[in-house]
């Protein structure tokens, strides 16, 4: 094709992979069982590469989908049918490191944790911290506005991304925001962070981080119950307190926790995990008193991590979480929903019951802070109907948060999984909102075109009545 | 110019699309504290009032959010949040008459921003009214979302020429048991910076920090929130670096300037330094200037990548100066495009905002 042959003139022969075998290693994310092989793959070094592809794109009508690292649970990297990928893993430069504004400047292909890594000599680091923080990217934090355990306090990826360039799909450059606050005009960055790729691609990024707090302490309880863990939950923020994080566990995540990285947690029904950092007088203060509060609700044991070792073993029990599945089930879904986090005990019993009414099991870990549920339900492929029932209970789960008035998704994104269920959590006129910043955007819609919407529409088109785009007339794009 | 005061959100959309029918500009006003903010209306027929849209519709303090009507004005607000003992974590200018549609669609923060975030960081979901009458939802009520595209923060700052905010739902705080405010004085421009990256290079977790910059000493305002142990051991610590006095919330006043600076936190003493009038810089470096020299000003400050913008006229100066544009890309024109599709026929607030908007 003479358009691959025009790529490879730009990106030179290691930038671009076109052969089958090779494509293949970009077919899916994180979210392995929706699978599309690109046309080809191209990896730019630099914002005038990606420029001279979206333009290539632009003219020949190709839709694209960028990736950072593939680590997204949604399916917002899937290639699309008949599309490139363009893969930022090269772009990976830590640009600039201004500690007296406390702002770094990344490529979007840097690893989360190593701008954390760059700047923890000088005492600083970078807050938001998904569970993948060891191998996600910048770019693919921005695209999906990504959370972590400490986004309670610190908040999420938009609250750090300050300004940023983009390509925008046709190839034009745009910068958005700036290194200082509010510059004059719409809240570009905002809108793009966590729009999933939809709005072009992300080639520079600047980051505001954070002073690592003088003291750090993490309180593990154990509760009989998850409910007794929640109760625990809801006094600590009605004390007027709020931790960097809290997270839960039930029993079933904490043998796969334990299963996997021996993290040393108690056995036990609802296991809370309270970290709280700051000064170390408040910190103090602080960690007596949800202490206090674990214990008159009922918790049987109370520890605090004692050394730094001690506090990272915790973590990575906790970050683990997901994957250790895997050592006691053979197959499972990882869900991501979202409730006002006082429905809690009213979700869970929910879930119990949908879960033994359909014979599979549904083990938990939330950010219990914020309402963030990420229930793991565990089924085995090989029995039959089993995976149908699994796919049909994680998405009651979802309709269950939707119905409590929470979200669809927490952090994981929309993606290819979940645009269905947008339907569901926006009405149409909603939707339709959306679409118009889309449109402004994206005009011919080549950026990520099948994702987040439930249906793709094509811009100009109005909802209701059927008329025919000019672009499909012409023969140049048909609808879905 | 009639006005218009609709008692609901279907009401203000079908208010919205009988405008745009007839192509009538609509000027959505709140308490009308800042209508002198921006650049003035390019045709101004209907004044839309938010007056009746003012009730605390939920407050789910369990869950630390509420969800309020843009006509509420922020005293009311707190003073609802404040009998759960939460607070919306901002301190915009004139709380008694300014209104939540108001102050977010100013993008009035205030000083607490350095702890808890600004505006666009605690708005969870807003309803908005849009020109062709379409009455639509962003966000949502809980405090962690990524579901489709966040047009709160879209909306925030943007002076409402995209849509009228209808309601609003926050993130909230606790109110703080205790709070301290101390002072520093320092000789000299050159010493409060120093002064002032020590702070917050230091592990220690203000509040708000500010600077105050007149004709006299600079003084440096640190404000501390949480437990009576937390904050004796942070006001010590900061004895450590310098002298300071007690000071009562007086000093977080806010100022009612003439233009509103944002610039590096590391250049706020260069920036203020041949200053001629009063500066209050909060340590993000947004600032509040009541000065003279503004054209001169504002020139020194956008060659370095911040803003200078204007909140009362100024014969001969635009409102938001030249940075959209000096950022040079496709930024501005992106912004056009924007609102070409949220209100085509330019019927909202028109030429208010930047680039002629």
């Amino acid at each position: 094709m003479a358009f691959l042959d025009e790529l490879r003139n730009i990106l030179g022969p290691d930038g671009l992979i076109s052969t089958s075998e090779e494509v293949r290693t970009y077919e899916c994310d994180g979210l392995t069982n929706f699978r599309v092989k690109p046309i080809a793959v191209v990896l730019p070094t630099s914002t005038e590469q990606v420029q001279a592809v979206l333009r290539i794109c632009h003219r020949e009508r190709i839709p694209f989908v960028a990736r950072g690292s593939g680590t997204g649970l949604s399916g917002g990297a899937l290639p699309v049918t008949g599309g490139i990928v363009i893969s930022l893993a090269k772009m990976n430069r830590i640009l600039e490191v201004d500690l007296p504004n406390q702002r770094v400047v990344v490529e979007p292909g840097v690893i989360n944790l190593n701008v954390t890594v760059r700047v923890s000599p000088d005492g600083y680091f970078y807050a938001p911290d998904p569970s993948s923080q060891s191998v996600c990217s910048i770019g693919g934090n921005v695209a999906e506005n990504a959370g972590g355990a400490h986004c309670l306090k610190y908040g999420f990826t938009t609250t750090h991304v300050l300004g940023m360039d983009v390509v925008l799909p046709d190839g034009t450059l745009a910068h958005f925001g700036s290194k200082t606050l509010d510059a004059p005009g719409y809240d570009l960055a905002g809108v793009f962070v966590g729009s999933e790729g939809t709005l072009g691609v992300a080639t520079k990024v600047t980051l505001r981080i954070v002073k690592k707090p003088e003291c750090v302490q993490t309180l593990l309880a154990a509760f009989d119950t998850t409910n007794q863990a929640g109760a625990a939950v809801s006094d600590i923020i009605k004390a007027g307190m709020l931790p960097a994080a809290i997270e839960m566990m039930d029993n079933l995540a904490i043998q796969a926790a334990e299963a996997a990285v021996h993290a040393n947690y108690p056995n036990c029904g609802g296991l809370l995990l309270v970290e709280l950092d700051g000064p170390v007088a408040e910190v103090d203060t602080l960690i007596a008193q949800v202490s206090a509060i674990c214990r008159e609700n009922g918790a049987g044991e109370v520890r605090v991590a004692q050394t730094e070792e001690e506090r990272a073993v915790v973590w990575k029990g906790r970050k683990a979480a997901f994957a250790a599945v895997g050592r006691i089930s053979p197959n499972y879904i990882v869900q991501d929903g979202v409730i006002p986090r006082t429905a809690l005990p009213k979700i869970l019993s929910e879930m119990d019951k949908l879960a033994s009414e359909w014979g599979l099991r549904v083990a938990n870990v939330f950010h219990a802070g914020d309402g963030n549920l990420h229930p793991l339900v565990l089924y085995d492929r090989r029995i039959e109907g089993q995976e149908h029932a699994a796919e049909r209970l994680a998405e009651r789960i979802l309709e269950l948060c939707i119905e409590m008035g929470g979200s669809i998704t927490g952090e994981h994104g929309v993606g290819e999984e979940k645009k269905h269920m947008m339907g569901k959590m926006f009405a149409e006129p909603d939707l339709a909102t959306m679409q118009k910043l889309r449109c402004a955007f994206d005009p011919l819609s080549l950026a990520n075109p099948t994702k987040v919407f439930p249906r793709p529409r094509l811009c100009g088109e109005t909802p209701g009545e059927y008329k025919p785009h000019p672009l499909e007339t012409a023969g140049i794009a048909e609808r879905f | 110019m009639r006005i218009v005061e609709p008692q609901s959100g279907e009401e203000a959309a079908e208010i919205l699309r009988c405008a745009n029918e007839d192509g009538a500009a609509v000027i959505p006003r709140g308490g009308g504290t800042k209508s002198d903010w921006g650049n003035p209306p390019a045709r101004t027929d209907v004044m839309l009032s938010t007056a009746r849209l003012n009730r605390v519709t939920e407050h789910a303090w369990a869950d630390l959010t509420v969800t309020v009507e843009a006509g509420c004005t922020i005293a009311e607000l707190q003073r609802t949040l404040a009998q759960h003992g939460q607070r919306l974590a901002v301190d915009p200018l004139w709380p008694d008459k300014a209104t939540v549609g108001g102050v977010l669609s100013a993008n009035d923060s205030g000083v607490l921003r350095l702890r808890y975030g600004g505006l666009r960081d605690l708005v969870i979901g807003v309803t908005l009214a849009l020109a062709d009458g379409t009455l639509a939802q962003s966000g949502g009520k809980v405090v962690k979302n990524v579901a489709g595209y966040d047009l709160s923060k879209l909306v925030t700052g943007a002076f409402g020429t995209l849509g009228v905010i209808i309601s609003a739902t926050f993130r909230l705080h606790p109110l703080p048991k205790h709070t301290q405010t101390v002072t520093a004085t320092v000789p000299d421009l050159g010493a409060m910076q120093q002064l002032l990256s020590k702070i917050l290079d230091a592990q220690l977790v203000p509040a708000a920090v500010q600077v105050r910059v007149g004709s006299g000493a600079p003084h440096i305002d640190v404000l501390f929130e949480g437990t009576e142990e937390g904050i004796n051991f942070q006001v010590d610590r900061l004895r450590g670096m310098t002298t300071l006095v007690e000071s009562d919330n007086e000093v977080w006043a806010r100022l009612d300037a003439s233009a509103k600076i944002s610039v590096l936190p590391a250049k706020i003493a260069e920036t203020l330094d041949g200053l001629e009038g009063y500066a209050v810089v909060e340590a993000t470096g947004i600032g509040w200037l009541q000065a003279g020299r503004l054209p001169e000003l504002r020139e020194k400050i956008e060659r370095v990548g911040g803003s200078l913008v204007m909140m009362r006229p100024f014969p001969g100066m635009d409102a938001w100066g030249n940075t959209a544009q000096n950022n040079g890309g496709g930024g501005l024109a992106l912004m056009r495009s924007i609102k070409k599709h949220f209100d085509p026929r330019g019927i909202l607030n028109p030429g208010v905002f930047v680039g002629g908007i």
